[in-house]
Order: C-alpha cells, then structure tokens, then sequence
C-alpha cells in the first residue's frame, strides 16, 4: 500500500473507540447548544480570573445557545466571526490545548487570529478526555477535521444560497467564503444565521482538506497559554478559588492500607486560622482512585493548615504493609526472575537452544519506585451542596486533572451522586506525568466539602506527593541469550517482575499484565529464531501507577542494553549489530504475538521494523556515529531504539565520565517518526523534555520504602535533575512521515536511559545494570 | 494588622501570623497566585520572588523577615510582560506546562540585573530552579537573548 493510500485508509477508516461516542450524527443541535451553554454558565468561577479563556469569548459562549452557529461539539462561531473551540483534553505541557484547535481550525480554514479556546468540563459526550497515553492527537485527529469540515460544509452551503450558486463553486479561505467565478465574498460571521438553520451535513459529505493546502497542521505556532504563563495569570488547580473556600491539609496514613486509630487535635484546633479538623475514613477494598483517609486540617490559608497538621498527635495502624522493606523486595524481584515464568509470547524453542549452548550471555537489569513528582503538586477544590436532609444535590470540583471524566467517576460515587452529575472544570496542570489522571485528591476535597458545607480546596505538600504516590513499579528483568557462530543470538529469553498496575485496581492482581509486558516485554523487535518472552509474580505492597512511558522503564532499559551488550560480546560495532538484529525491514505479526497494539488497528498502525530501522540509522548519522569507534576513554556514544506508544525513537547519547566518575551528557541525538505530526516545536519539545526526565530517572530516581513507609519525602532526597545535570543539547530530528499520527508524549523515554548506559560503557567499560546511576562508583584511570 | 510592601504598593494584612512565609502571604492572602509553590524548602525555585531587588525564595522566608523590605512578584515585574527576560522567554517558546516558568523568570531577572552577560556555566550555577518539563535548554538560550536585549 502506498503512503497516500494508507493515509486515505486511515481517514476513511472507523472512528476510535474513543471519539466514538460524539459523533455529530447522533446529536441534535438543541443538545449541543446546551452543551455549550453549560459550559459557559457553569465555568465562570474558573474562566473569571483564569485565563483559560479570553473574557469575550466567556461572553459570547454565555449566549451561544442563542446567536451562535454551533454544528459540532467542538466548534462555534458568533457573529462577529470569533470562532470559538473546544480544548477537551487537558493541558500538561504538550501544547494539546493549541494542537487539537489547530486541527479544527485549519479544516474550518479559520483565521487563528481569531480562533479562541475554551476549556470543556468532564463530559463523555465529548469521547474520552483521559489525557494519558500519548493518545490525544491519535484519538482527535480525525474528529476535529471533521468538525471543522462540518461547519466550513454549512457556511459553504449558507453563502452558496445566498448568492444562489451551487455550493461546489463556493469555498472557505481564511474566514471567509468565496464564490468561484464571480469573485464575491463573505465572511464567517456574516454567515452565522443563516447556517444555523441547515441540516447537518453527514459525514461522507464533508470534503476533507488535502494535505497540500494545510495552514496550521505542521505548522508552529506559540501556544495559547504562553502569554498568561509568562505573566503569572496562568491560573492552575492549586490556584482555583470557589468563594468561601477553605484551605486543606491532610494527614495520610503513612502506609498505604493504614488507618488512624485515635487522634488529639486540640492544639491543632487553638491554632490561628484553623477551622475544622475532619477525620477521612480509609478505602475499602483496592485503592483505585478513592481517598487514602487519614485526618485533615481544614484552615484559612494553606500555611495555617499546614502547621495545624503537624501539631496533630494521630495513632496510626499501619495495617499489613507495615513491614514492607524495598532493598528486600528487589532481591526477591530478582530471585523470581532467576526462576522459570508465565510465557506470554514465544516463538521456536529458547530454554532447549539455552539449555544447548556453549555461549551464553546472561544479565539481570533493575529499575527502583519512582515517584511522579510533578512540579505542581496534586490539588483541587470541591464545593459540594446537600440539601436539608444532607443528601448531597450538586457537586463542582475545579481541578488539575488529566481525566475530569475519572474524577466525575470517582467523585459521584463517593458521594452517591449520579457522576453525569458532578460538574468538573479543568484547570492548567502543572505538569501531570500520569498522577493527574489519578483523581484521589479530589475525592479527598469532595468529602470534606460536604462534611462542612463549604467549598474545601486541597493542596498535596511535595511530602504528600513523594511519601503517598500511585508510584512507578520496583522491577527486576533477567534476561539470557544464547550466542551462535555467526555472531548473532539464536536465542533469547527475557523474563519481567514487577508488581503491577492491577494490584491498584484489584486485589490479588500479583503479576504484571500482558498489556503491561507489551511495553518492552513481549513486543521485542528483534528477528531471533527462538524466544521467550516472560512474567513473574510479584505482590504490591504501595500504590502501583503509571508513570509517563510506564514499562518501557524498566523493559526497554533491559532489551536495549542487553542487545548492546551482546553486540560487544560479539565484538561488532553497536551500531551495524542492532541493524542486524533486528533483521529484514517486515512487520510484526502482532496476531501470533498477541499484541494488543493499544487498541489500534493494525493495519493503520502496523509494528513496522522498516521504521524502527529507519529512524536508527537517521540518528546514527546525524550523530556521526562513526566517531564512536576513535573516542578516548572516558567519552562514548551510546545507541538504542524502540517503539512505544506506537512511535519510533531512535537515540544516540554522548556521554563524558570524568576520571572522578562524574557523568555529563554534552550531546544526545534523537530520531522521532510519530506520523503526521500537528505541532513539530511541541514535538521537538516534548523530546527535549522526555530527555531530561529521562537523565533524571537515570542518574537519580529512586524511591525507597522501609516499614512500609517511603523514605524520601522532598527534593532534597528525591532528586530531579537541574540545568546543570541536563544534557547540554539536545537534536531532534522529526521523521516526515504520511502515516497516521502516533504518541509523542511518551515515546523519548523508552530507549533513552539504555542509550545513556551503553554510552557510559563504550566510555568506561562498566555496565550499568541497576538503576539509578547515583552511588556507582564510574572512576577510571 | 500588619504592612507588607509588594509591587510598589503598601498592603494591609489581617491576622497574618509573622512566622508565615511569604509564599502563602502573596498566594492566600493577598491573591496573588502568581507565585507557585513546589517544595517549601527551597529546593526547586518555582517560588522565587524579589526582595529589594535579589531573588528570594518566598516558600522559606518569613513576613518578619521581610519587614519594610519591596518584595516584586511576576505581577509587578512588568505591566504587559514586556520585561526583557519575559520577552525572550516568548521568542524561544520556553514554556511547556508553564508552571515553573514564574520562577524561572525571577530568577533570570535578578541574575541579569547583577549578571549582564552571564556565561553558560554561570546559567547552569545561578538558574538552579527545577523544571519538571525539562525546558532547560530553552532557558539558557532565552537567558541569553534577554542579556542581549539589556545589553542593548
């Protein structure tokens, strides 16, 4: 299939699952007017003092049930012409908020001059609003472009009847339409009422715009938020204010499953500013997304809160994770990994071909806890209303959320409300990494709020953050390959443990799932005759959550090291050896895999090798990789690639160990194919970011528990990398590409780590087998 | 009733115990939610503000400690955000999610102001605020810029 082919398969094909739900057909406009309406009404608190929206675009929208054009959830146009557009995805820092608006305005062929954004509340008639994933553009690509080219159809068709022409002689340019042949013009607004009372044009009707004549699709733009940021106007959840609110501290059990046995507030409560002091009962059953529980401090200010919770004297009950010890826990991790596991993806007969071989080659990777530990802690404000009887009748929760439908789904039952119900605003985040899509915090403000009758607005300290997150898994990965004549494996097994994701959901979920394991495990790219690709139990003694590239961690750390480790036992060139490792450029049999491919098709999202290859020898040229070979001890490039979030990264890192053992990263090279990219600045820097968080991981993140408890509780012990321990440049270099648009947010950090560390053993000799690097002595002479 | 001097104007706090830090001072009481807090131990920057001038980090530095001292929030650090280092924060698009940059800007600001023309190693000393993101690189360059432009 050809490149445009496959793109047209692509646009042709069904809606995601995801996007599913919204679909302009099955929605009468009276509904979406209301929609937009309750946006307008219910967002005020928020969109006041925000700046999530410019206030003349919070006027309008308060009457666009009457004025305004709104064909499509996403878009309406006053008229004045001010098109307004649905951000439904939240803002971290990927520049989403700009990116999806962009899609739909460039298909409305809107003048973004006068494009404004308004951010939706949690709401599943917009389709999934989980901004995790590396998913959104995926997701929304398609459906913006047909929201866009719905109401630029309708204005077409409204200037066509007016001048009494076909509507195939008339077309949208940069807000305005035009007739053909004669030359006349006329702009959106002027257009407004009379395309409010056309039939929605169907779906294969709309005239998607061919790439040739993108405007904004590719095209950089600085993003909407930038001038509020900059100002300090940029308003996110620890700065969202409902009248009356109080201020929340809380006292978390400090192991997860504990609860408070009894507890003496009375100096708490002599405490100027302190107003209340509320017990939060424990969760019950798995953690999900309920309230740990504990004992909060509710106070006029969040200083004075503070304070009140350390003057609590609370007895805690640390429950049955009260001896959980993790330096323990990874040597169990790693026993378990010695011994046989479940097979969940094999092909030949690796164990007879090890158990043969005269050449083995085996090493056992690890990777610790890591914590979030995003720059904005958790927070949000919750004003719950109940009425005489204390039913509760009405929730609003303003939130940092990467999820306002997950907090609607947790928030409603916690209350016993319908969740359609809660009404949830979305603020800026402060950055999210995957904690914000987990929405405790707002459960925990929700039960205060009804438990006092006003608005109760918490803030998690950087102590909470770090000592109470959902963290990222502890894990051990043992891997063996067995070597043949001619150089190459001819087998290879790879088993992962680590406690999983599950175990946050549900009880007794003691081994790593296989959508998990499909992240580094069981979609290893290499062409070996014989593999097996495994999992061992491992129980969870915290909350276990996803952190930005999840598995690949810890996975890809193992597969893309020990292929470099192979490539040096085979005294070939790192390089030339993973080309051949990967062998011919084919796609992956994802059936006879039983991959998942993130619920995408396979044949939109195919594991295309070819790609992997391509993006690995782009990087190890624009690295001149060929330098590698002549470096002096103590500088060394490293190389590694990988798939993830169905992108393709390929990574070259330079290091220099000084000959104290200190690392610096002059230089690291990233190759990116992640399709049709919307916004090339973001993507570039989403991959300068995802390096850094990456170096970080790799020189310092850990997080370790003793008596159940964790260890570190601020950045002074948990360390994140600064300016000076960063890379000090980092080249992106974007793949053009036809395909259908892939994650970025995610994809620079699987395979980074493993270049760094195979960079340091091209410069010193040593291999790093365990994360993180600080405390391994590197010096050399 | 207390005084506190911020952005050039003379403000009244009520029962605002001394001992409180800055940072909830500006962020609670006196609404100016610019300011962020990260660590409350002055380890990541992002509540750094000016005092008389110098870059202070607000989350461990008390109302008593600040007295008459002028204390200048990123709301009093330009009217428009045309300050030099906003500037140039815009012209290399620095920010990703944004809310470390407040702190970044101060920092950068009181460093130009003793510092016109800082080297790379005094960026990587001086600018040791945290970003999560990891804008880093964007930072030194528009660090860079905004010496050029003061410079002028």
């Amino acid at each position: 299939m050809s490149a445009s082919q496959h793109y047209l398969k692509y646009l042709n094909a069904v809606e995601s699952n995801a996007a599913d739900s919204t679909s302009p057909k099955e929605d009468s406009s009276l509904t979406r007017r209301s929609f937009l309406a309750t946006i307008s009404s219910t967002s005020l608190v928020l969109m006041g003092k925000s700046g999530l929206g410019p206030s003349s675009a919070l006027a309008n929208a308060n009457q666009t049930d009457v004025v305004h054009f709104s064909p499509d959830f996403f878009v309406s146009i006053a008229p004045d012409g001010t098109v307004t557009c649905i951000a439904h995805r939240s803002e971290m820092g990927t520049g989403i908020r700009t990116g999806l608006p962009r899609v739909l305005a460039d298909e409305l062929e809107a003048d973004w001059d006068r494009v404004r954004i308004q951010q939706a509340p949690g709401d599943k008639r917009l389709g999934d609003q989980n901004t995790d994933g590396s998913n959104s553009i995926r997701f929304f690509f398609k459906r913006m472009r047909v929201a866009g080219a719905t109401a630029r159809t309708m204005l077409e068709r409204a200037a066509a009847a007016k001048w009494g022409v076909p509507a195939t002689e008339c077309y949208a340019e940069n807000h305005q339409i035009k007739h053909k042949t004669s030359g006349k013009t006329i702009g959106f607004g002027e257009l407004v009422e009379s395309a409010k009372s056309l039939d929605i044009p169907k779906e294969n009707e709309l005239q998607l715009k061919p790439r040739d004549k993108w405007r904004y699709i590719g095209k950089d733009v600085p993003i909407t938020d930038l001038d509020d940021i900059i100002t300090g106007k940029a308003i996110f959840g620890i700065d969202a204010r409902i009248e009356n609110q109080l201020f929340a501290i809380i006292a978390r059990p400090p192991v997860v499953g504990g609860k408070v046995i009894s507890f003496d507030a009375s100096e708490t409560k002599k405490m100027p500013g302190v107003v209340d002091v509320v017990d939060l009962p424990a969760f019950k059953g798995a953690p999900m997304f309920q309230q740990l529980g504990g004992v909060a401090v509710l106070a006029k200010s969040t200083w004075a809160a503070w304070k009140g919770r350390d003057a609590l004297k609370i007895k805690w009950d640390d429950g049955e994770n009260a001896t959980y010890d993790s330096e323990e826990f990874a040597k169990q991790l790693k026993a378990t990994a010695r011994e046989p596991g479940q097979v969940l993806r094999s092909i030949g007969a690796a164990s007879d071909v090890l158990a043969k071989s005269k050449d083995i080659v085996t090493a056992d990777y690890s990777v610790p806890h890591l914590a979030h530990a995003p720059m904005e802690t958790t927070c949000a404000v919750a004003d719950v209303k109940t009425d005489a009887s204390g039913k509760v009748i009405a929730c609003h929760v303003i939130a940092a959320t990467q999820n306002p439908q997950a907090v609607q789904q947790a928030v409603g039952p916690a209350l016993g409300m319908n969740q359609d119900d809660v009404l949830v605003n979305v603020t800026l985040l402060g950055s999210g990494f995957g904690r914000k899509s987990k929405p405790d915090y707002c459960v925990e403000a929700a039960l205060l709020s009804r438990k006092v009758g006003r608005p109760v607005h918490v803030t998690w300290t950087r102590e909470d953050d770090l000592q109470h997150d959902y963290y990222h898994a502890i894990s051990a990965i043992h891997c063996e390959a067995a070597m043949s004549d001619t150089g190459m494996p001819s087998a290879w097994l790879q088993r992962a443990v680590y406690p999983s994701i599950g175990s946050t959901f549900a009880l007794g979920s003691n081994s790593p799932a296989t959508w998990e394991a499909e992240m580094g495990n069981t979609d290893l790219p290499y062409d070996v005759p014989n593999i097996s690709l495994e999992v061992g139990q491992a129980k969870s003694h915290v909350r276990i959550g996803w952190l930005r590239s999840v598995c690949h961690i810890q996975q890809n750390f193992a597969a893309c090291s020990f292929a470099d480790e192979l490539a040096h036992h085979a005294k070939r060139d790192p390089f030339e050896f993973l080309i051949e490792l990967l062998g011919k450029d084919r796609n992956i049999d994802m059936t006879a895999a039983k991959l998942s491919n993130r619920g995408a098709s396979m044949e939109e999202y195919p594991y295309d090798i070819g790609r992997l290859k391509n993006v690995l020898r782009r990087v190890a040229q624009k690295a001149d990789w060929n330098l590698a070979k002549n470096m002096p001890k103590g500088r060394g490039l490293g190389i590694a690639c990988s798939r993830s979030f169905l992108g393709y990264t390929g990574h070259v890192i330079e290091v220099e160990v000084a000959q104290n053992g200190k690392v610096s990263i002059p230089r690291v090279w990233v190759s990116i194919d992640a399709g049709i990219v919307v916004s090339p600045d973001r993507v570039r820097a989403q991959i300068e970011g995802a390096s850094i968080m990456a170096t970080g991981q790799a020189l310092f993140g850990k997080v370790s528990f003793k008596n159940g408890r964790a260890l570190e509780s601020n950045l002074d012990t948990y360390i994140l990398p600064k300016m000076k321990d960063a890379p000090r440049e980092i080249i992106v270099d974007i793949v053009p590409s036809e395909a259908p648009p892939a994650g970025v947010g995610e994809t620079g950090i699987a395979s980074f780590a493993p270049a760094l560390c195979n960079a340091i053993f091209a410069a010193t000799g040593k291999r790093i087998r365990d994360l993180p690097l600080s405390g391994r002595d590197l010096s050399w002479s | 009733m207390s005084k506190i001097r911020v952005n050039g104007k003379s403000l009244e706090l009520n029962d605002v115990p001394l001992d409180t830090p800055l940072l909830w001072v500006l962020r609670d009481h006196l609404g100016l939610t610019g300011t962020k807090y990260g660590c409350g131990i002055s380890e990541c920057g992002a509540c750094t503000v000016h005092v008389d001038g110098v870059a202070v980090q607000s989350c461990v530095t008390t109302l008593a400690e600040i007295g008459e001292s002028e204390v200048t929030t990123i709301e009093g650090l330009s009217k428009d955000g045309s300050h030099p280092v906003q500037k140039a924060w815009r012209e290399h698009n620095v920010p990703q999610c944004g809310y470390c940059q407040v702190g970044q800007i101060m920092m950068a600001a009181a460093l130009l102001k003793t510092n016109g023309n800082p080297t790379d190693e005094q960026i990587e000393s001086e600018m040791w605020n945290i970003c999560r993101c990891g804008t880093y690189p964007r930072i030194r360059s528009a660090v860079k810029s905004a010496a050029k432009e003061m410079n002028r």
